[in-house]
């Protein structure tokens, strides 16, 4: 039993003993919110949500495109701001610091709504969707700036000064020394942040962005069947997220060793 | 080839690395910088590969003076193959592909005409069977032979050496010390700063002794080996050729 539980250190794991382990958790995991669920003595009406399958699947696709834009949105930002953060102009040094530090200071609830109703108002900005990715990828660039700077001051001197040896221009020593090295650094990181993107983009309900969560909203506000709304929408974000976590470990993995 | 300082100085904070170091050596092919660390070489030689500009004074090397703006610079670098310590390489890139980025990319060869000159290169210094490893793959000698392949590549003016040996063990050091011999057979023109003296002296035909900053003794490689004339030169040979 122990053998099979918890296999002494340093070997392979078996394929039985992960799999024993797996189903142990699911079984405990299953037995846990059974218990829960049936202490509710709920009465479910799944019939009322098949009817509005048609919105869940719509907001989920709303999600994904959100979260795509956004993350291709914020690479750029987080790219800028990273750049920003090394240059030797102040302002502009201390521009991007402000941002990271207000970015990562407070709450994406809080600054979907500054954006929204104070800074998108004034500039007279109506489209919610553009306001919505705008939110996400300024949320997410400010992490990615930090990933970014921290890639790029991991690449050494000695290399630096070998890019001047051979007479790379500072964009050159950028374009072919810095940056290649910094993606294989980001790649595995950004899978994650890919994932958390897709869950922050939940938020974006509360300035009415069609996407999944404000559907589950509506089908629950329509069929006052709460629960059978909000689980199907647990299990769309982790049918994204879990394929994508996933991923990011694979990556990891592989850039472990290509360095 | 020629080289001329006139009252060349190098402040780094606290510390003069050079101070006012005249000197005028013609007419050599392969150049050796010897003296204590810390004394002022790796200074001078920096200088003379366009890495550093000197606080004051001037550098003419074949007759030619040495603008000490950046864009003039870059220029100079480009012009000359410089080899440092250790990681010269570039890690994300093979062995050929760091060899092909400064031909491809600073000196404008096309690709396919770029990469014959690297076969050539690799098959003729037996590194063909690695043209494909990345850095880390490779022994320190190894990388240090493709290091100096990348700047023979594209037809330096000369080469300039800074302790290419001293973070290798000595068979490595051998290996890469016989491929400067090599080189300096073929009639190129190199400048290096060794720890090593006797290769130092089997190397090169002009010898310079540098420490605290001066330039205090310089002349034909034998007889600055065999007959040290200043005391600060005659105790140092004395202190690192005891073992």
């Amino acid at each position: 039993m122990s053998l099979l539980f918890a296999p002494p250190p340093g070997k392979a794991l078996a394929r039985a003993a992960q799999a024993a382990s797996w189903c142990l958790v699911a079984l405990m995991a299953a037995g846990l919110f059974s218990f829960a669920f049936a202490q509710l003595h709920y009465g479910w009406n799944w019939e009322a949500i098949w009817g509005y399958r048609q919105k869940f699947l719509q907001g989920w696709a709303m999600t994904v495109v959100l979260s795509a834009v956004s993350l291709g949105a914020s690479l750029l930002i987080g790219l800028i701001a990273a750049l920003a953060r090394r240059s030797s102009f102040l302002p502009l040094r201390y521009s991007a610091v402000l941002y990271v530090e207000a970015i990562r200071g407070t709450p994406l609830l809080v600054q979907i709504l500054i954006l929204f109703y104070v800074v998108a108002n004034a500039f007279g900005v109506e489209n919610r969707y553009i306001v919505g990715v705008l939110a996400l990828s300024l949320f997410a660039g400010a992490y990615l700036a930090e990933m970014i700077r921290a890639g790029i001051e991991s690449i050494r001197d000695s290399q630096l000064e070998s890019a001047r040896a051979i007479g790379l221009t500072p964009a050159q020593t950028y374009r072919y020394v810095v940056f290649p090295q910094v993606v294989r650094q980001l790649v595995p990181p950004l899978a994650g942040q890919f994932a958390s993107i897709i869950k922050d983009s939940s938020l974006l309900s509360i300035i009415a962005v069609s996407e999944f969560t404000l559907n589950a909203q509506e089908v629950n506000a329509f069929t006052y069947s709460t629960l059978e709304s909000y689980l199907p929408l647990a299990v769309g974000y982790l049918l994204l997220t879990l394929p994508i976590s996933l991923l990011g470990r694979v990556l990891e993995r592989r850039f472990r060793f290509a360095a | 080839m020629r080289l001329e300082l006139h009252q060349v100085s190098k402040r780094f904070g606290e510390s003069q690395a050079l101070r006012e170091v005249t000197l005028s050596l013609a007419d050599f092919h392969s150049l050796a910088i010897i003296g204590p660390s810390g004394g002022g070489k790796t200074t001078l030689l920096r200088i003379l590969a366009g890495l550093t500009a000197p606080d004051a004074g001037s550098v003419r090397i074949d007759g030619q003076t040495l603008d000490f703006s950046e864009p003039a610079l870059l220029e100079h670098r480009r012009s000359i193959g410089t080899v440092f310590q250790s990681y010269n390489l570039f890690p994300h890139l093979t062995a050929r592909e760091n060899v092909l980025l400064p031909l491809v990319r600073v000196h404008g060869v096309a690709q396919p005409e770029a990469e014959s000159i690297v076969a050539t290169l690799f098959e003729r210094f037996q590194l063909s069977r690695h043209a494909h490893q990345k850095p880390a793959e490779l022994s320190g000698g190894q990388q240090q032979r493709v290091a100096i392949v990348r700047a023979i590549a594209i037809k330096p003016r000369f080469l300039v050496f800074d302790e290419p040996t001293s973070a290798l063990d000595p068979e490595m050091t051998a290996e890469v010390l016989d491929f400067i011999a090599e080189l300096r057979d073929e009639g190129r023109d190199l400048i290096i700063v060794t720890h090593n003296m006797g290769f130092a002296r089997h190397v090169s035909d002009r010898c310079v002794f540098i420490a605290d900053g001066l330039a205090l003794e310089e002349g034909p490689s034998d007889s600055l080996f065999d007959r040290p004339q200043h005391p600060l030169l005659a105790a140092f040979l004395a202190r690192v050729l005891r073992y």
